[in-house]
């Protein structure tokens, strides 16, 4: 599988933080961590560093399986604030709330980027 | 005597995976019940160490390592693992042999585990498991390909067939043949863009070896599309819950019964051989009463491991920690806080040995203080005498029995208060980023009952330890405070006012007047430490009536003697008190240290005391 081109030089569009998805949504994981993300959002929102916590997030999640490069899915939403999520990375699920998937930006597949 | 087969030496292996791949359910076919359950020196993490005799003859210790994702050691039990594998670890031998185990079906996580592991310097051989499943859904994996590029046997196994292990054993025999030689660990933690290097190459590994079919048959969505369903995920949760709670409290009452016959039975033969004194009253109200007050809850707990450990082979458990941790997570609590929580319900001391499946160590703290508040069963007697000689058997509002109301409203007031608590914990001690909640949801799988049947019988016996050494001690103080000193010559009342129990109960009572405690509540309170339930015994003691203490005539002395006031006084004092010494005693064995469990009894008496005074004094207030 081809790695993903994530330079940091330009903003890529059209991607959207994992914890953002709506149940549905599919596609491939473009970077992970939030220190990956202050340098790739367009929006502001994820720019936050917060040092150890997010070098040992970052880990946790890449160890689990979220790294540049996987598919992602979203399928199932918790019953209250639709939190947490339980998501498809490649060939194993797993739960987590959406506070630590906005650490996880996704390039949604197109037509899959779930319930509005 | 004829020596023709020469002894081969024995070998250590260590199984290592990660969590959910099965590597204990082949532990168990590979030792079947030949397993030691002990703790690793220093840390409350189970060491299992099991033997088995290979085809040719070879002895085999096998241990089975905690599951884990990486080497990096962020848990007690990951750091187990690692220190293990690296030879670090005091008083143990460094592994001859590692058997990396994997879940066939979900190669890719422990292809980077492997990646990893290679810099151990210990030969390894990699057993992909449950191969069955992979099968069932069309998965192919080219193990000679696989085998060829990683350098390093790769077998299948089943290790829920009879001969799904034959491989592995095969193989193990093979590699020790040829000679096992370690070299130094030149392990080192791997930092992020390692683990994503190391991710890389395994996609790669499993792009050229593993092949998913188009249309996978695969059970897992479908059963998660019901069973986590937003809100029919949480009703059928409830719904199994109240299946569980109504088996173990139905279920258990007969074996119930028979312990604590046995017990009585017990006791009255002892104390009809042994002359009447010290020594005959130390085994039949100390050891035999005591030790009999706390293994009557066994039969609850052999029934609700049961069910966990069913739940827990079945997959269900990780689901059930995905639907609670909205709920349990609003009080800074974990999702996986809610089966320790589940558990005391029947007794807190199994509760507070099941955190340990929580990694972080606040989130573990948090539930062990908060999980005496959840209403044990030993407090049922306690209720069941203070309601059916006060509340009076009637009906409000048309359908609603008053004392059930009144039962129903003191399990609530517990489960409120432990999350007030766990709030309190979160915003006031562990202040802070609250630790992530990221889980694997395991597939599905069908539970082995003989597995199931294998981890019920170990947790009974880290219980009837448990009752043998902490509670077994407590007993004994308990009933030395209750003893001596011995009543003076022409005593006219009974033996416990002269006591040390007695002099205690009789030095508290001012303080406990402001809740409406009388001197003889005070002295019951004290052996009631041993066990919440022993307290009613007590009673009886203090009241002087003898005979069956569980029977009508407290109940009617009672109402007789309290005011409607101290009694709710005693119920609130109920729900919050630190009135048992064996869990206290679990917190400091689970915590090691002295710290943890004086804080628990500190903030429950305080709680206690409040909520008793407030009972009381509004009880007065109203004209009770």
């Amino acid at each position: 599988m081809a790695p993903i081109e994530n330079t940091a030089a330009g903003p890529i569009t059209g991607v959207i933080r994992l914890g953002d998805g709506a149940r549905g949504l599919r596609g491939l994981v473009v970077a992970v961590g939030f220190s990956a993300l202050s340098n790739l959002a367009t929006d502001g929102k994820a720019k936050r560093n917060d040092g150890e916590f997010d070098a040992e997030l970052e880990r946790r999640l890449l160890e689990i399986g979220f790294v540049e490069g996987a598919h992602v899915e979203i399928l199932h939403e918790g019953l209250f604030g639709r939190d947490p999520i339980a998501v498809k990375v490649d060939t194993m699920r797993v739960a987590l709330r959406r506070h630590e998937a906005n650490a996880i930006l996704v390039q949604p597949e197109p037509g899959r980027v779930g319930r509005p | 005597m004829n020596v023709s087969v020469p002894t081969l030496p024995s070998l250590r292996l260590a199984l290592v995976g990660n969590p959910n791949c099965g590597k204990t359910a082949l532990f168990n076919a590979l030792t079947g019940s030949r397993q030691k359950v002990a703790n690793y020196p220093g840390v409350t993490v189970e060491r299992k160490e099991g033997n088995f005799v290979s085809p040719i003859g070879r002895p085999v210790v096998a241990i089975d390592l905690p599951g884990t994702y990486s080497l990096r050691g962020r848990s007690p039990d990951e750091v187990v693992t690692r220190d293990a594998i690296l030879g670090r670890l005091e008083g143990d031998q460094r592994p001859d042999m590692l058997v990396c185990v994997a879940d066939a079906t979900n190669l890719r996580i422990m292809l980077r585990l492997v990646l990893e592991l290679r810099n151990a310097g210990i030969p390894m051989l990699l057993a992909l498991n449950m191969m069955d499943i992979a099968r069932y859904r069309g998965i192919t994996i080219d193990v000679d390909g696989l085998s060829a590029e990683l350098g390093i046997p790769v077998i299948t196994t089943v290790a829920v067939s009879p001969d799904g292990t034959q491989a592995l054993l095969q193989q193990i025999d093979a590699m020790a043949n040829a000679g096992l030689a370690s070299t130094e660990p030149h392990w080192h933690a791997l930092d992020a863009s390692e683990v994503r290097d190391a991710h890389h190459l395994a996609d790669r590994l499993v792009d050229r070896f593993v092949s998913h079919p188009a249309n996978d048959r695969d059970w897992t969505r479908r059963i998660d599309r019901i069973l986590l369903n937003p809100a029919g995920g949480l009703l059928i949760l409830l719904a199994v819950l109240f299946l569980v709670f109504q088996a173990v409290f139905s279920w258990a009452t007969l074996p119930m019964e028979w312990i604590s016959a046995g017990f009585d039975w017990l006791a009255q033969t002892v104390s009809a051989i042994l002359p009447a004194g010290l020594l005959s009253s130390l085994i039949t109200d100390g050891v035999i009463t005591g030790v009999g007050s706390v293994l009557v809850f066994l039969p609850q707990i052999i029934i609700l491991f049961f069910f966990i450990i069913l739940l827990e082979d079945f997959g269900y458990m990780a689901r059930a920690a995905f639907l609670m941790d909205r709920i349990v997570g609003g009080a800074g609590l974990h999702g996986r806080s809610f089966i320790p929580l589940l558990s005391s319900f029947a007794c807190a001391i199994p509760g507070i040995m099941a955190t340990r499946v929580i990694e972080n160590r606040r989130q573990r703290l948090a539930t062990i203080m908060v999980a005496p508040l959840m209403t044990c069963s030993a407090r049922i007697p306690v209720y069941t005498l203070i309601i059916s000689a006060f509340i009076p058997n009637r009906q409000v509002w048309g359908m609603v029995n008053l004392q059930g109301l009144v039962m129903f409203s003191l399990y609530a007031a517990g489960i409120v208060s432990a999350f007030a608590v766990a709030l309190v914990f979160r915003t006031f001690v562990w202040r802070g980023k609250s630790e992530p909640f990221i889980m694997e949801l395991p597939g599905y799988k069908r539970p082995l009952v003989r597995s199931v049947l294998l981890g019920v019988v170990q947790r009974a016996i880290i219980f009837l330890k448990r009752a043998g050494t902490i509670i077994l001690s407590m007993m004994i103080l308990i009933w030395f405070l209750s003893t001596f000193p011995a009543p003076p010559e022409g005593a006219t009342g009974p033996a416990i006012h002269y006591s040390f129990a007695g002099i205690i109960g009789h030095a508290l009572q001012p303080l406990l007047a402001p809740i409406g405690f009388n001197w003889q509540i005070a002295v019951a309170l004290i052996p009631g430490l041993a066990a919440r339930e022993v307290a009613v015994g007590a009673l009886a003691t203090v009241y002087a009536i003898g005979g069956d203490a569980s029977g009508s005539a407290l109940s009617q002395t009672l109402s007789a003697q309290w005011s409607l006031a101290t009694a709710l006084s005693l119920l609130a004092w109920y729900v919050f008190a630190p009135q048992c010494a064996s869990t206290l005693g679990v917190v400091r064995r689970e915590t090691n240290s002295w710290r943890w469990p004086v804080a628990m009894f500190v903030y429950m008496m305080v709680l206690a005391y409040i909520a008793s005074f407030v009972v009381y004094q509004s009880a007065i207030a109203l004209g009770g």
